[in-house]
């Protein structure tokens, strides 16, 4: 019986320690977490709700906000703007992020995965100088390259070769190079990573069973790194779905509606048209098609495992 | 929940509630009323070179002037630096926290309707009730400070007139005629394909603001001044409607189409373009690369002494002629006529001083100061018969065609219409509308913007 009062007393001791560290974290965590309800749920329930009104930046609604249902998803989705932003934006995305970082930069991890420290240090330092450069001045430094009297075209002009309006000529082309510029860094240091952590010996393995280098690459490490190239393109992805600062300096979303992504799109309504209720709005669909895309990511790797 | 998951979290909520604060306190020091009774701050726009008349007033005439007679008061400059486009919401986000709002803003008196319904402005008719100077203000520009409840929102202190700038080197080199008297709008394109023909390098035969970037000046200086020279307006007065299908739209996108497509106008990476009014007025008309412009008399402020872009044989090179009717019906020409406004913001905290500046800067000999800086025309009576203000060169000109003006319709959706026009004139001179595509979008994007109920066809 003493025994097992023993035992019983150290239980409840052993427990109420255990639930006085967990009071204690609860209350260090406490103040970030009130932090993080006022400053980041709140907002996303307020876009939410002002998703659904007639909120306006000027103008009687700006005053009198009213309920307004799904009317302005039903405008959105009749309005030819949108469908264009949709199309402009899944092009900026599939080139600039999808195929341009991330392929560019696996290519580059892979590369270099058997070259010397010092090449490794050179290339990636060049490498990640666009990715640490702020987004504002790698836009500013992409307009000083593309205009009308840019790098580019003083070096076409000094080898006899016409100028173009690279801005306005080739307005995607132009920022999609800038995006991939700016990211591929990060999907190369992922990738990087990743190739470092596949055992050598496998690799050996399969070239002693004759494989050659490119289907070693494929079949054997591409299946090992899968993880990672998961990660990546979700990252990359939520990355590139909200890019703005960019392609809002080197063409303001323009010519006409030549690069208006979402981003650009919503922005123009909320803050160019007045129409704060509208922009909240897209930025709604704009969150949903970053987690239908993430989800997607994870359940194609998933399925070909 | 294990200990080695709880810390990470802990150290996650750490830093992510570090950044917050860090953010929320960054941003609270930055307003620019700070409660003290003797510190007026006066927002406007500033950019590049836009408005250096007015800043130049306001910080060697008026504030030193200003601050003779109020010893202890204090005038501090708040200008936004943002293009046309953003400059207004801009403006609306600082007049709706009492953190930002300024006590004085400078408004195109097309947003005072708007920002007045939206509660932002302070009513001044107490104000302007007691003030003798108000009845030497034109009735006419008077009403575009009222809102629609009636109520008077700001003192106008310029307003304007808008026409074609012409260079007569390159008329007389072109065989064109000198004086300009275009009477339709074919003679604007025969005399842009004469230009055209004879420099077709490096010249630009025709300069229209074109884009979003260029905000207002886009509906105004362009599409209106096209579309108010034909039989069809933009809002319909009598029944309080607005005209979304007119053939007066259709052929004003189908003019600039036309200038775009036989390229007349300029590249599209200099018109599309914020900056783009300096481009033309401060860097090519003065160097006689631009034949024509189509824009407002405030321009001959570019290149007066001391303005932006000085050139002292401006008004022997450049002439002002009427814009004309579409196919020169009676009265032959047009012209859209606006200005911009003192207004008081509703979350002003020193709105009793910033009156007394207001009284102070719109007097006679004050607001004769400040457009013989600024160029533009006068709201007031007096100062329009001063000797020394109709000596200022184009004046002449540009106050005879206020006979002829069209003012913007005065109802408070008007600013979401007008950036609809710019986003559609865009488009057009982008090639991805035709003319017709953009008609059709612009009848059903303000038909949505004003409600089924208040649009009509003609």
């Amino acid at each position: 019986m003493k025994t097992n009062t023993a035992v019983s007393t150290s239980v409840a001791l052993s427990r109420s320690k255990r639930d006085h560290k967990f009071l204690r974290s609860i209350l260090f965590l406490l103040p970030s977490w009130i932090l993080l309800l006022i400053f980041f749920v709140g907002p996303v329930i307020l876009t939410f709700y002002f998703s659904f009104t007639n909120l306006s930046l000027t103008g009687t609604a700006a005053q009198g906000i009213e309920f307004v249902g799904f009317q302005n998803f039903k405008v959105m989705f009749h309005d030819p703007n949108f469908r264009i932003s949709i199309i402009k934006t899944i092009l900026f995305l599939l080139f600039s992020a999808i195929i341009g970082q991330q392929v560019l930069g696996f290519i580059l991890a892979v590369l270099m995965k058997e070259k010397n420290k010092t090449f490794r240090r050179i290339i990636g330092i060049i490498v990640i100088a666009g990715w640490v450069t702020p987004e504002i001045v790698v836009a500013f430094c992409w307009v000083a390259f593309l205009s009308d009297n840019g790098t580019l075209n003083t070096l076409l002009q000094s080898v006899g070769l016409k100028s173009v309006s690279w801005l306005f000529t080739f307005p995607m082309v132009s920022v999609i190079i800038a995006n991939i510029w700016h990211g591929t860094a990060f999907s190369m240091l992922v990738y990087q990573a990743a190739l470092d952590d596949v055992p050598k010996s496998i690799e050996e393995a399969a070239r002693i069973d004759g494989a050659s280098r490119l289907q070693s690459l494929i079949r054997i490490v591409l299946p090992i790194i899968k993880g990672s190239i998961v990660t990546n393109m979700v990252l990359v992805t939520l990355q590139t779905l909200g890019v703005f600062t960019l392609i809002y300096t080197m063409t303001g979303g323009g010519p006409g509606t030549a690069t208006q992504t979402l981003p650009i799109f919503m922005y123009n309504q909320a803050f160019v048209n007045y129409q704060l209720g509208y922009g909240t709005a897209i930025s709604l669909i704009l969150l949903i098609i970053g987690i239908i895309a993430s989800l997607l990511y994870i359940r194609s790797m998933k399925a070909t495992i | 929940m294990g200990i080695g998951r709880l810390k990470k979290l802990a150290a996650a909520s750490l830093v992510a509630g570090c950044m917050l604060i860090s953010t929320a306190c960054s941003d609270g020091s930055s307003g620019t009323s700070d409660g003290n009774d003797k510190v007026i701050s006066i927002t406007f726009r500033s950019s590049g070179g836009t408005n250096t008349g007015l800043t130049d007033w306001l910080k060697q005439d008026i504030i030193p002037q200003f601050k003779k007679k109020h010893p202890d008061a204090e005038v501090k400059l708040t200008p936004i630096q943002a293009s046309e486009g953003n400059y207004f919401a801009k403006v609306a986000l600082m007049l709706k926290s009492k953190n930002t709002a300024p006590d004085i803003v400078t408004e195109d008196t097309f947003m005072i309707n708007s920002d007045a319904s939206a509660g932002y402005l302070e009513p001044l008719d107490n104000k302007v009730k007691g003030w003798s100077d108000w009845d030497k203000f034109n009735e006419k520009i008077k009403q575009g400070v009222i809102a629609q409840n009636g109520k008077v929102y700001g003192v106008p202190y310029n307003t304007d007139s808008r026409g074609l700038w012409y260079n007569k080197d390159l008329f007389k080199k072109a065989g064109l005629p000198i004086p300009w008297e275009p009477k339709n709008w074919e003679d604007i394109l025969q005399a842009a394909k004469t230009i055209k023909e004879k420099f077709p390098k490096d010249v630009v035969p025709l300069w229209m603001n074109s884009g979003k970037a260029t905000g207002e000046a886009t509906s105004m200086q362009t599409f209106e001044m096209l579309l108010y020279g034909t039989k069809d307006p933009l809002y319909d007065k009598k029944s309080k409607k607005w005209i979304v299908k007119s053939d007066g739209l259709l052929d004003t996108f189908k003019f600039i189409d036309k200038v775009y497509e036989q390229k007349l106008g300029p590249s599209l990476s200099k018109v599309l373009n914020g900056q783009g009014g300096q481009i033309a007025y401060q860097q090519l008309m003065p160097k006689g690369k631009l034949a024509i412009g189509l824009d407002g008399i405030w321009q001959t402020g570019t290149w007066r002494k001391g303005g932006p872009a000085p050139w002292p044989e401006a008004f022997n090179v450049v002439g002002f002629a009427p814009m004309p009717t579409q196919h020169g019906e009676a009265p032959g020409k047009t012209t859209m006529s606006g200005g911009w406004a003192w207004s008081i913001p509703k979350k002003s905290d020193n709105k009793k001083l910033a009156w007394e500046f207001i009284e102070f800067a719109s007097s006679k000999e004050n607001n004769l100061k400040q457009l013989l800086k600024e160029r533009s025309l006068t709201p007031r009576e007096d100062v329009a018969k001063d000797p020394e203000y109709k000596k200022i060169p184009m004046f002449k000109e540009a106050t005879e065609l206020l006979k002829y003006a069209h003012f913007r319709p005065a109802v408070d959706k008007y600013p979401s219409v007008s950036t609809q026009i710019q986003s559609l004139v865009e488009g057009v001179v982008t090639g991805k509308l035709s003319p017709e595509q953009a008609a059709k979008q612009y009848q059903k994007n303000v038909t949505r913007i004003v409600g089924k109920d208040n649009v009509t066809t003609r």
